[in-house]
């Protein structure tokens, strides 16, 4: 594999974004680094700050290690990445309202009718309707990973119900806790605006029958599941109320939570649910975590609810590979971000281009998340890839192919001292009436040498993510 | 023909529930088979909720009783004038993409036998001349047995005990047409009450598949027939609780006792 980018050291210089970090960390003695790496998970275990990162399984208490080497970007390069996630942004809510709608991109034969009309995120049942704002999809997480100085990737797109958000904000935190010093000496973008804009955001596409300052409420499946902490602290950060399906009724045209006060009308549901459980009259009948009646409310223009039921066609891996024509057909711009090439092992050439190259490829699933169901190429042993050829083999239409790119390291604090390890990067996009996100985003990084899978399910830990002011 | 309905659904619950929730497909669809005269829809003890014609052209209504209630009953009159369309669903707007009719629902999962059936389409020298012989086969492989089956049982179910009612027949129909790669769904409507001495029931239950040149076709298997005057059509969906025209809910211990009655007759006779 061709040597992979470093974002601190170039040919044994330091990078400017990364100066301010070079004294910091070769000063810090041994022992006082333990001393605070201990002080940080005494620190998230006591905030019981313990989940997985959206649909990545595994222990949901288990504590997710926390590096404390930033990850830093210049403010130059921040500026072409948050041009390129809100291109994307854009361009997937206007997918969603058009597949929704007329289907303007099918008729015109950019994307196979197929891939959108038959994905099973498909709802049929909010076909015609466009939410407030024509937003489907109001936090979109965008996943990037880097390979050179100006090299940056789009991994996936998540449309749902992206988590991790408070892992960037608990990190930044944290940081500030133990290190007040390195926030004097280095000029760094502030991120804790984060749940006024994400409350703003979603006041913004209240319905049109609300006629006040709209009530926000979050849904949440409740305290078993793995993103629970993430649902209170944002409910705590944003003062609106963490509701669960039994909370909320509805009553004629309109969804009510039951206060002490007695019954208070909803505007708004940020739902941390999956579409087929958020109502048992329209989707799983046996759901018993939302609320009877929700999307008639919905459909008819009595509560807003974010995300939009059906965005997760946008965010589906064989649609991934349209993004970029998403973003030619809608906006009618050349994205600033590009996609990983991919082969789709139901297209005959690209299959055979992958059978014939799979030790050198990353194959995944279309509908797998989390690292699992994948190969990838040149870490597998002949006997792993033999296995995986036989399931593509039985179901070529569900996997698709990438190039292992040789992701970006950067310095993180491991066992020996300090060692270069793998990092990818989730910013949090919002959007409402406006589109904006905080400077950063969430960094995962590969805690074992040499991995290149992050997802924490996989041995993945986080960092602090710095944007410098320019 | 003009056609009036008279259908009461009553609800009953052994112990007093907190409150019930539904969702309705009761009103008859714009098309150029059918005109609606007069149609209102009650429910006893209700709000009325938020209503809105879906993509697939059907007009869905929510409704909720706040409890303590112990019986609900909703009931639907009305009149409409309906013309023979041979089955074709003209001059009906809707959004959804015939393509979103491919998928395969929990009723309509296909097994061998399904796919089997499926050849009858896949092999027929127009799909026209197909969708009417599979139509045929099916009345063939499941007799009209009222009683045979259970609002949960498959298609592949149906065809395996070989008897069953209008909804068997229809999930069947829709099952072996996605299996040949033919958009078909479930409609849910009414049918003219023993009009032709036919031993069928007055709410009812058929299949639309999506042919090209023609548009959505109806065909009712179990009655060997394309809907035609007698019917009126309620709203359609991927399997018979996609298209229920009353789905509901409710709130508490109650054991929920149902009693149907439906009549649909002629201004004529």
């Amino acid at each position: 594999m061709t040597p992979c980018f470093n974002e601190m050291f170039q040919n044994g210089d330091v990078r400017a974004p990364y100066a301010g970090l070079e004294g910091w960390s070769a000063d810090m003695p041994a022992d006082v680094r333990l001393a605070k790496q201990a002080e940080a998970e005494a620190l998230f275990r006591r905030i019981g700050i313990t989940f997985a990162v959206y649909g990545e399984g595994g222990d949901p208490d288990r504590l997710i290690p926390f590096d404390m080497f930033p990850r830093v970007f210049t403010g130059a390069e921040w500026a072409k990445l948050e041009r390129g996630i809100k291109q994307r942004a854009r361009a997937l809510n206007a997918f969603l309202v058009d597949v929704y709608g007329r289907g303007e991109i099918v008729r015109a034969g950019r994307i196979p009718g197929k891939l959108v009309y038959q994905n099973e995120a498909y709802e049929k049942a909010v076909c015609g309707f466009i939410p407030p704002k024509g937003v489907y999809s109001h936090i979109v997480g965008v996943d990037i990973v880097r390979t050179g100085p100006g090299e940056f990737y789009v991994l996936e797109d998540n449309c749902r119900t992206p988590s991790g958000v408070s892992y960037m904000l608990e990190s930044r935190e944290m940081m500030m806790r133990m290190f007040p010093d390195l926030f004097r000496v280095n000029r760094i973008e502030p991120i804790d605006s984060y749940p006024d804009k994400l409350r703003r955001t979603l006041a913004s596409v209240a319905p049109a029958k609300c006629d006040r300052d709209p009530t926000v409420v979050i849904l949440t499946p409740g305290h078993f599941n793995s993103a629970y902490y993430e649902h209170s602290f944002l409910a705590d950060l944003m003062g609106v109320e963490l509701v669960e399906g039994q909370d909320l009724f509805v009553d004629g045209a309109f969804v009510y939570m039951r206060t002490t006060e007695g019954p208070k009308r909803v505007d708004v549901i940020y739902r941390r649910i999956d579409d087929a459980f958020i109502d048992p009259l329209c989707f799983r009948p046996d759901s018993m975590l939302g609320v009877a009646g929700l999307m008639d409310v919905y459909r008819s223009g009595g509560v807003s609810i974010c995300s939009a039921p059906g965005a997760g066609v946008a965010d589906d891996k064989a649609v991934y590979t349209y993004v970029p024509e998403m973003i030619r057909f809608y906006l009618g711009e050349e994205p600033i971000l590009k996609n990983v090439p991919t082969w789709k092992c139901g297209e005959a050439s690209d299959f055979k281009y992958v059978c014939e190259n799979l030790g050198d490829l990353v194959v995944k699933e279309v509908h797998g998340s989390g690292g699992y169901g994948m190969l990838v190429g040149p870490k597998s042993t002949k006997q792993q890839i033999e296995d995986f050829r036989a399931l593509i083999m039985a179901d070529p239409g569900n996997y698709i192919a990438q190039p292992t790119l040789a992701l970006s390291t950067t310095p993180t604090f491991v066992e020996e001292g300090i060692a270069p390890r793998h990092v990818d990067l989730r910013p949090y996009c919002l959007v409402g009436e406006r589109i904006e996100l905080v400077p950063g985003g969430l960094t995962r990084v590969a805690l074992r040498e040499g991995s290149l899978v992050v997802n924490s399910s996989q041995g993945g830990g986080v960092k602090d993510t710095w944007v410098l002011a320019e | 023909m003009l056609l009036n309905v008279d259908h009461t659904t009553l609800y009953r619950y052994d112990r007093p529930v907190r409150g019930v929730v539904q969702s309705h497909r009761l009103t008859p669809s714009r098309f150029d088979g059918q005109q609606v005269l007069d149609w209102a829809v009650t429910v006893s003890g209700g709000s009325m909720g938020g209503g809105f014609r879906d993509g697939a052209g059907d007009w869905v209504q929510g409704w909720t009783v706040a409890g303590p209630v112990t019986e609900i009953e909703v009931r639907v009159r009305g009149q409409v004038q309906t013309t023979d369309t041979a089955g074709i669903l003209r001059g009906h707007k809707e959004l959804v993409p015939p393509e979103a009719y491919l998928r395969a629902s929990a009723a309509t999962e296909p097994d061998e036998a399904l796919r089997a059936l499926a050849q009858i389409l896949i092999n027929a020298e127009s799909p026209l001349a197909g969708s009417h012989a599979l139509a045929e086969a099916i009345s063939e492989a499941i007799a009209y047995k009222p009683g045979s089956t259970q609002a949960q049982t498959t298609a592949a179910q149906a065809l395996a005990q070989g008897e069953g009612v209008c909804q068997d027949h229809a999930h069947a129909m829709i099952a072996a047409a996605r299996a040949a790669d033919v958009p078909a769904r479930y409609v849910s409507g009414y049918l003219q009450s023993g009009a032709d001495g036919g031993d069928h029931e007055a709410a009812h239950a058929w299949a639309e598949l999506y042919l090209q040149g023609f548009g959505w076709i109806g065909f009712d298997p179990a009655n060997r027939c394309c809907p035609d005057a007698r019917y009126i059509r309620l709203g359609s969906g991927l399997d018979a609780q996609d298209a229920a025209p009353i789905r509901g809910i409710s709130r508490g211990q109650g054991t929920e006792i149902l009693s149907v009655a439906v009549a649909v007759q002629t201004q004529e006779q």
